[in-house]
């Protein structure tokens, strides 16, 4: 057995690593830089790295420090939510999750999961909020980590894909307003960076809502958000209207539908199936994109990671944080980008049966 | 008179509705924005702000670190944000070349044979999209100032290279008038250059032969700048960095702030472009690669012949949104302290409370910027589309 199995590898080498010199000269090099770079990274983190004690004990040891991550990742995760009532957020982030979760089926894709996501983020808001029911009030000021990362990238996918519709199908209307008004939006917020509409809503907002209405900060953000993500979506969006053959249009014409019973019947359906993988694709890079709100000081979750690295005490650990919060961001973005190409696939298959 | 188009109410005529809709749609935004108008009037008025662009000739009072234009601290607003358009422009640009060539060269790397090459290059990919580009920045900056010594211990990987917590020094020519001269009479070569290449072309397609363009090309790239450094008096003296005090003196320096930015940049840009090349490559038909292959092309010349010039045609609009992107992006400069347009309006408008007019002159900025990309693309994109005859 051991020998067939190393005849195979034998093969398998000599086919995939060393087919000419040059290859094998490539191969030979890479496995060298791979050595140099792995063993060190590996021994200082899992080797030297120092896993509980103090600052200092970190200071006097070569490896990673992560009894600061422990230290600190409470902090990191929950940002500044009352310590006694942490699991109001973990519920969230929870429930968060499950429904992502229970979201990915295809056959689940109806206005009822629209309904339940809205009820979620209800529940959720009150959740985090608390002040009735016996429930501890939290001022909104004091959410923070990845409760905050996971609502302003899902509440802001929420309200962006419905906008984004309507945004899609105006920029295709033969209504001259209506259409120059979406090409405007479209335009304008993809030609400007998202920093600038967070600018927007966190210093110039504030003077164009009436007298006496304040808004907190994180809704003024969220509200950019989802401006800034409408116009991304309706031009992933407008393609999938694009593919649809014109032969689908003038069918539901002359069946006599009207227009919204032929978009919301006929077109959309299938126009919005068509760019599902670009659309998740889209969310990943929203969900990224969140990260930002942390220049207008909203205590997301790379904020929070920020300003434990300030803790005078544990100064000097930032490789460790941001690997630690790097790969927090990497799960939810890997799995998410695994799925799109899932779909992909079989989208693909249903295609060509 | 026909009575049909009586019997047809006017909320049943498609165009008579349509034009009754777009009336109301217009009215809704026209009074939406009276509204927030108003609001604003209140509200400035309230709080005792003057609205306008006056501000711009007051004293900014505040240092940028290594202007590329000569500005002081007494200079106006005005001043400081040229040099803020300037410090983008020039990380745009020079991120978005490295971007396009490494991001290519990682494109091809990822079709290779070589097992070993191709999942490294995936790994990359993987990794650098899936992290947010701004954790990125800060994971960089980190390891100037947390990871790298100080001045005086820096390290000396090459010859005169060093780094450390003050960035990157190298060695430089010394100044010396001619060095602006030089920068000129390369980009006439290359301007040269391109007409020379074009009247190549021209003359082969409407010939069927033509001369090697390149010869006159290459003559010309290196002959102007040298022909104008020997005019100029060929300075030879060479600024390099030397430990003193406690930073180095001479050579060139760039901040720890411009590289992370830079190199962030050009790494996270570079894994999206790598995709896009990737599937633009396995887009063309594989019946291309053979048919090249039984005319005897070896593969390296149906690579760059056959295969990349019908590739660009799938590849350039996504990568168009990537140099934008790009661009776009280096207005993450503000949170890592590099004094771009963003960063330098943003302390305009803590300094002098008037938000409203940083953040529209931060969008007229960046559209300015996205436009004329989007413009020149689209005419190169024009330029290589599929001729179908």
């Amino acid at each position: 057995m051991i020998s067939v199995n190393s005849e195979k590898l034998g093969s398998w080498l000599k086919k995939n690593l060393f087919s000419t010199p040059l290859n094998s000269f490539i191969s030979i090099i890479l496995i060298t830089v791979i050595f140099k770079v792995s063993v060190p990274f590996i021994q200082w983190l899992l080797v030297d790295s120092v896993w509980t004690g103090t600052a200092a004990d970190c200071r006097q040891a070569n490896g990673a420090c992560l009894a600061f991550i422990r230290e600190k990742a409470t902090f990191i995760l929950f940002g500044f939510y009352p310590r006694e009532i942490l699991w109001r957020p973990i519920v969230s982030v929870i429930l968060f999750i499950g429904m992502i979760w229970y979201s990915k089926e295809p056959h689940r894709w109806n206005k009822r999961l629209l309904w339940r996501w809205l009820k979620l983020t209800l529940l959720i808001a009150l959740l985090m909020k608390g002040g009735i029911f016996g429930f501890e009030a939290v001022e909104i000021e004091k959410w923070g980590g990845l409760p905050l990362t996971l609502m302003l990238s899902f509440i802001g996918i929420l309200f962006s894909y419905p906008l984004g519709i309507f945004l899609a199908l105006g920029r295709r209307s033969e209504m001259p307003i209506i259409k120059g008004f979406c090409v405007i939006y479209i335009e304008l917020i993809r030609g400007v960076p998202l920093i600038s509409l967070l600018f927007m809503a966190s210093v110039m907002l504030p003077f164009f809502l009436p007298d006496g209405l304040i808004l907190p900060k994180l809704i003024r953000a969220q509200v950019a958000i989802i401006i800034f993500m409408a116009a991304y979506m309706s031009e992933v969006i407008r393609g999938g209207l694009a593919s649809i053959p014109k032969g689908q249009y003038e069918a539901a014409d002359g069946l006599g539908l009207t227009y919204w019973q032929k978009m919301t019947l006929i077109i959309l359906p299938q126009a919005l199936k068509v760019v599902i993988p670009p659309t998740v694709n889209t969310m990943i890079g929203m969900f990224k994109d969140t990260s930002l709100v942390l220049i207008i000081a909203l205590f997301d979750l790379l904020m929070t990671t920020k300003s434990a690295l300030k803790d005078a005490s544990w100064l000097g650990f930032s490789v460790e944080a941001y690997l630690f919060v790097a790969v927090i961001y990497f799960i939810f973005c890997f799995s998410m980008g695994k799925y799109s190409r899932r779909l992909e696939v079989e989208f693909n298959r249903g295609v060509r049966s | 008179m026909s009575s049909n188009s009586k019997e047809i109410p006017f909320w049943s005529d498609p165009q008579k509705r349509s034009i009754a809709f777009q009336a109301l749609a217009l009215i809704a935004i026209i009074t939406f924005s009276f509204i927030l108008y108003g609001n604003a009037q209140t509200n400035l008025a309230k709080q005792n702000i003057a609205t306008g662009f006056g501000f711009l000739n007051l004293e900014a009072g505040f240092d940028i670190a290594d202007p590329p234009i000569e500005y002081w601290s007494d200079d106006p607003y005005w001043k400081a944000l040229v040099v803020g358009v300037i410090n983008t422009f020039k990380v745009s640009v020079i991120g978005n070349i490295f971007a396009l060539i490494f991001g290519t060269f990682v494109g091809i790397i990822l079709l290779s044979k070589n097992w070993l090459a191709a999942k490294m290059a995936k790994t990359y990919v993987e990794v650098v999209r899936n992290v947010p580009l701004l954790l990125q920045l800060f994971f960089w900056y980190a390891i100037f100032v947390d990871v790298f010594p100080s001045v005086k211990e820096a390290l000396n990987p090459f010859g005169k290279l060093y780094l450390s917590q003050r960035g990157i020094v190298f060695p430089v020519f010394a100044e010396h008038a001619v060095w602006n001269w030089v920068w000129l009479a390369i980009f006439i070569a290359f301007v040269i250059s391109f007409f020379v290449r074009s009247a190549s072309v021209k003359k082969r397609r409407e010939k069927g032969e033509s001369f090697n363009p390149w010869p006159i090309m290459i003559l010309t790239l290196l002959g102007l700048p040298l022909i104008t450094w020997a005019i100029g008096g060929a300075p030879t003296e060479i600024s390099s960095p030397e430990l003193g005090g406690f930073n180095f003196r001479g050579g060139y320096t760039i901040s720890p702030e411009m590289v992370s930015l830079i190199f962030g940049l050009i790494l996270y840009t570079s894994a999206f472009i790598a995709e896009i090349v990737r599937a633009g490559i396995q887009s063309v038909d594989k019946g291309q690669w053979e048919a090249s292959e039984s005319l005897g092309i070896t593969k390296n010349q149906t690579m760059a012949l056959v295969i990349l010039p019908q590739a660009l045609r799938v590849i350039i609009p996504p990568v168009t949104s990537q140099i934008l992107n790009l661009t776009k992006n280096s207005s993450l400069a503000v949170a890592i302290g590099f004094a771009d347009f963003v960063s330098v309006a943003n302390t305009t408008m803590n300094q002098t409370g008037q938000a409203i007019e940083c953040v529209l002159l931060i969008m007229a900025v960046y559209l300015f910027f996205s436009l004329s990309t989007s413009l020149f693309m689209n005419w190169y994109n024009k330029r290589v589309a599929l001729v179908e005859r």
